[in-house]
């Protein structure tokens, strides 16, 4: 069998968090009762006209800008006809061959090897409104209701080139695509809302082939988990098909999560034609220098300057920095934490480390973590200051996920205080060295794992509270003399 | 007294001085109505319960020494594809035939705050699209000069109710003539604003870029007051003119010595019934006589403007009109088991072959493969036709041509589409380049009227009107009433 | 003939539109000949020609991010055909 190359580009749909419509006044706010946010123009009513929301283009040159993209200074939009039951025109306004944004690029990391994607285009668009099935899926519903909140929300569309080559790096792609759309606050990114929402165009190709080959459109990817399946099992079907003998045919197919597969999704009817053609109730924007620069001044600061600072202000680590700025909101956690912890290190291993557990077997993201910044780094600086021992801690830690206490008074009320008082923990020494005649002997013998188990006995006898270097020291002291 | 017969300027002044009440003109409208609509059919719905409150609450303003606007307390007609909040709007279309909008036009609320009176919806071609009124789905509007004729279309309903006396003013909607012909054809007055001037927010789009409300009247005074009403940016839609409107009433004089007079020669050519050309003509010297200078002018792309036209208006109504699909409002087919079935049946049942031939067309010239050779080489004609006027209004202030080569025909002529689009040849090369025009009466043919065209620059509606009120006074033109036979 | 009847079945659909059979041939006549018309335009020489997309010379027209209360959910609803929980109710979406 030859070996294949996998060739993959995404399609990433995200909502601007704009408090108004592209093309009217309504709110954006989601989650609202049916048809409660709607007006006239969005609901596509007879005389109605569009007018841009000027925020729309702040948020796509923000965008581009993020991404390295050419902002395009002349702009228009076009009509995308086509008919559905949630496009309340039956032509979609969005641009087709002036776009606002063309050619950036965004950098990625898979297993520490950086590669650069390219993007093809950025543009403005509307959304379409929100179909309830009867039934259990679109397939399977005599009828619908249309809810036209969602009809005229602002997106923005960023295509990359098909330069992704495995599920892994599509992954890392949308990855750090999400956080920088975070980042710049554009977009709420909520891909279980829709908020964000990616298509995948994938196809193969041998080693030795001169041009890419025939690639499918993949739809209805609603996780990053469904994104990698979905290529995964995509290019499979592809190369199966290719070696028995077949032609991968142009055409969109849906991911069907349950059965992890993709089926076709062509019905009789033929390709879409959609007539693109200018907007004639919209004018053209004309983007200048000054506009670009304004918004060029005012972006916030994107990841890779974040993890710089991380690196240079607070002397992290490359790696553990790239972790905590991965997303903005593990960012911003990490920050306000580390006003309340002088162990900058230490609060970036509990984040990586025990924190990001607690995330993932809960499945949720940090926003919905229920211990505070300031909590967390109270803890770390308890564990520094020797009061907490760091396995003691993990037992606080366990609480203050259950309630959101201060871990100062956790300890307190669960009596573990790390002992430090010198005499203390010298009769400790002494009781634990005279109850253990033979290991004072293996000791001298030049077995060193003895001072081992003899920390071992006093962490016990003390409860695990006893300072566990102090005891170490403490003992060898002893020991020696 | 016949109140009918009079101009809303005359009516103004006899309000403010107390000699007549709003309620006392309203009801002798709608009493004319009663008398003629039977027969002239101009309207498809009448609103005399709001109407008549309207009126009422106008005469308690005078009562109370209020100062009013020209328009307040004078009833007028809107033709049916401008958006009444609470009054059914139908662009005389089976698809709308029981729509009532949620929203006023902007045109409306501007008239609304003059507190005018809405008599009620003209009857239209369908979807405004249509020379005669008869692609209505409504019983088509007669011509009150001869009720066997047609009045024009597709603003024929509000045109017949102006000669008909059942309308003091009226708004009409103009895209490739649709106020010009039907006032030419009827005897009366009709604008199309500068593309721009007056907010479409409200009507219903039929060709976006070419589309433009405008006023239907007696004589130019009216139509001038009207224009000063109506014009005006509007937030709502973003391709309306952030331009100072003068007032237009105070281009109204009759001085026309030394304006530059320009003749299209391509207006004037095969096609132009020689009787209409006679009464052009004998314009041309009345204009010259009152010290006017005659220029000649060629505006070479003129034979190309009716396609060019017929490519663009389709293509953009093809995407207008999408949005009629029985989801959210107007005719849906209760039976079909589908989405796109029900969409098709709702479509196909709920347009007239003349709104579908157009939607089809227009599809067509938008497809793939098709773009290049119609719409996009229509986009760059469209350009040609615009620089032919540059370069014509270089030489000249304004240009006269007619508004039709014919006067009205009869209905149910069974004319070809192509043969109807034709006889478009003088209005719409004014659409195409964005620029103001008027229709004046300016005599008549074997007993029907004639009207003359007056375009000009681009936002000099000034120039048209004075020309227009210049012409207009120096005839009678404005003071005869259509004879409705008899009645 | 510029359009044969089946491309004007097939541009019918694309409009969400059926032309009954009876009335097939006349519209593909009628259709043919204002496409045939339209046959003038190629005779003129539009090269380098800008197109109109736009008839004014304005740009840059811009709203301010402001939410505003639009219609109530009755007036949204008051011409619907049919209703289903708040939402225009139509039947299944794919054939």
């Amino acid at each position: 069998m030859k070996n294949y190359i996998t060739v993959v580009g995404l399609e990433v749909h995200a909502e601007l968090k704009t408090k108004s419509k592209a093309f009217c006044s309504c709110s954006t706010a989601f989650g609202s009762e049916p048809n409660t946010h709607v007006c006239p123009v969005c609901l596509g009513m007879p005389g109605a006209l569009p007018v841009l929301n000027k925020q729309v283009v702040e948020f796509a040159i923000r965008t581009g800008l993020a991404v390295n993209c050419e902002i395009q200074k002349f702009n228009k939009f076009d009509r995308k006809n086509y008919f559905y039951p949630d496009l309340s025109k039956n032509y979609q306004i969005s641009q087709f061959d002036k776009p606002i944004c063309l050619g950036g690029h965004v950098d990625i990391h898979v297993d520490d090897n950086p590669k650069r994607i390219g993007i093809t285009r950025i543009h403005m668009e509307e959304d379409a409104g929100k179909l309830v099935h009867s039934g259990a899926t679109i397939k399977t519903s005599d009828s619908s209701a249309v809810d036209y909140n969602r009809a005229g929300v602002p997106l923005i569309e960023i295509v990359s080139e098909p330069d992704m080559r495995s599920a892994v790096e599509a992954r890392a792609y949308l990855e750090k695509l999400k956080a920088i759309l975070e980042y710049i606050d554009v977009s709420d990114c909520k891909m279980q809302e829709g908020s964000i929402r990616c298509d995948a165009n994938i196809s193969v190709m041998t080693e030795d082939a001169k041009e890419f080959g025939t690639r499918a459109e993949i739809k209805n990817l609603n996780s990053f988990r469904a994104l990698e399946r979905a290529i995964d099992y995509e290019v499979e079907r592809q190369i199966e098909l290719i070696e028995d003998g077949g032609h991968v045919v142009q055409e969109t197919r849906t991911w069907d999560d349950a059965q992890g597969i993709t089926l076709s999704m062509r019905s009789k009817e033929e390709a879409h034609d959609y007539r693109y053609f200018p907007e004639p109730d919209l004018v053209p924007v004309e983007i200048d220098d000054a506009w670009i620069e304004r918004v060029k001044a005012a972006l916030p600061e994107l990841p890779a300057a974040r993890k710089t600072r991380l690196m240079d202000e607070m002397g992290l680590q490359e790696y553990d920095a790239e972790n905590i700025v991965a997303t903005k909101a593990m960012a911003q956690y990490f920050d306000d934490a580390a006003k309340h912890t002088d162990d900058v290190k230490g609060l970036a291993n509990w984040l990586l480390g025990d924190v990001s557990a607690y995330l993932n077997n809960n499945n949720i993201e940090i926003d919905k973590f229920p211990v505070t910044p300031a909590n967390l780094g109270e803890l770390v600086t308890l564990i520094k200051k020797g009061v907490l021992s760091s396995k003691l801690a993990k037992k606080v830690f366990v609480e203050m996920v259950k309630e959101d206490k201060s871990p100062k008074d956790l300890v307190k009320a669960l009596g573990l205080e790390q002992v430090s008082d010198t005499d203390a923990l010298q009769k400790m020494v002494d009781e634990t060295l005279a109850e253990n005649p033979q290991s004072i002997v293996d000791f001298k013998a030049g077995k060193d794992r003895a001072v081992g188990f003899l920390v071992g006995q006093i962490m016990k006898k003390s409860r695990g509270k006893a300072n566990p270097a102090m005891v170490n020291e403490m003992l060898l002291q002893k020991l020696k003399e | 007294m016949d109140l009918y017969k009079s101009a809303a300027h005359e009516l103004h002044e006899k309000l403010i001085k107390k000699e007549i009440s709003s309620v006392e003109l309203t009801e002798n409208i709608y009493k004319r109505i009663d008398q003629v609509d039977g027969d002239v059919k101009a309207y498809v719905t009448l609103d005399k319960e709001n109407a008549l409150a309207q009126a009422s609450k106008v005469d308690k303003m005078i009562a109370a020494g209020e100062t009013i606007a020209p328009l307040a307390g004078i009833p007028g007609a809107i033709k049916d594809n401008i958006s009444t909040k609470g009054l059914r709007t139908t662009c005389s279309s089976k698809m709308l035939e029981n729509f009532v909008p949620i929203y006023d036009a902007h045109v409306i609320q501007k008239l609304r705050a003059d507190e005018t009176i809405f008599l009620g919806k003209t009857n239209m071609d369908e979807f405004a699209m249509g020379s005669t009124t008869e692609t209505s789905y409504f019983p088509t509007t007669h011509n009150p000069w001869n009720l066997e004729r047609v009045p024009g279309g597709s603003s024929g309903g509000s045109a017949a109710a102006i000669v008909a006396g059942e309308a003091i003013w009226a708004l009409g909607s103009d895209t490739g003539g649709s106020i010009r012909q039907p006032a030419s054809f009827t005897g009366c007055v009709g604008i199309k604003p500068t593309y721009g001037r007056v907010s479409r927010y409200g009507c219903v789009a039929f060709a976006s870029s070419l589309d433009q409300i405008g006023p239907i009247t007696r004589d130019v005074t009216d139509a001038a007051t009207v224009l000063n009403t109506i014009c005006g940016v509007c937030t709502m839609d973003s391709t309306s003119l952030n331009e100072e409107v003068p007032d237009f009433t105070k281009a109204l004089k009759t001085d026309v010595k030394g304006l530059r007079i320009g003749v299209p020669k391509e207006y004037y050519a095969a096609g132009l019934d020689p009787k209409v050309d006679g009464v052009l003509k004998k314009a041309l010297a009345d204009y010259e006589a009152m010290g006017a200078e005659i220029v000649d002018i060629s505006l070479p792309h003129t034979e190309y403007a009716v396609i060019t036209y017929y490519i663009i208006a389709p293509a953009e109504a093809s995407a207008n009109l999408a949005r009629f699909d029985g989801v959210r409002y107007g005719y849906r087919n209760m039976k079909a088991t589908s989405a796109p079935e029900m969409t098709t049946a709702s479509r196909t049942e709920g347009f007239g072959d003349e709104v579908k031939r157009r939607i089809m067309l227009g599809t067509y010239v938008l497809s793939s493969g098709y773009y290049d050779a119609y719409y996009l080489k229509a986009m760059q004609v469209r350009t040609l036709i615009r620089q032919d006027f540059e370069n014509a209004f270089e030489q000249c202030d304004v240009l006269l041509t007619p508004t039709s080569p014919v006067v009205a025909y009869p209905i149910d002529g069974k004319m070809d589409p192509l043969a109807i689009y034709l006889l478009d040849v003088c209005t719409i090369p004014v659409n195409l380049a964005g620029l103001p025009g008027i229709s004046i009466p300016a005599g008549f043919v074997d007993g029907m009227p004639v009207g003359m065209q007056l375009i000009g620059k681009v936002l000099d509606e000034e120039t048209v009107l004075r020309a227009a009120y210049a012409f207009e006074q120096s005839h009678e033109y404005h003071k005869v009433m259509a004879p409705l036979g008899g009645k | 003939m510029k359009v044969t009847a089946k491309e004007v079945k097939h541009i019918a659909n694309l409009s969400r539109l059926t032309v009954p059979d009876s009335e097939m041939e006349k519209f593909t006549e009628q259709f043919n000949q204002i496409l045939n018309y339209a046959d003038i335009l190629q005779k003129l020489d539009t090269k380098g020609i800008e197109p109109t997309p736009y008839v004014l010379p304005i740009s840059n027209v811009l709203r301010e991010d402001i939410a505003v209360e639009g219609v109530s959910h009755e007036e949204a609803l008051s011409n619907a055909p049919d209703v289903q929980n708040g939402g225009f109710k139509v039947p299944r979406v794919i054939e």
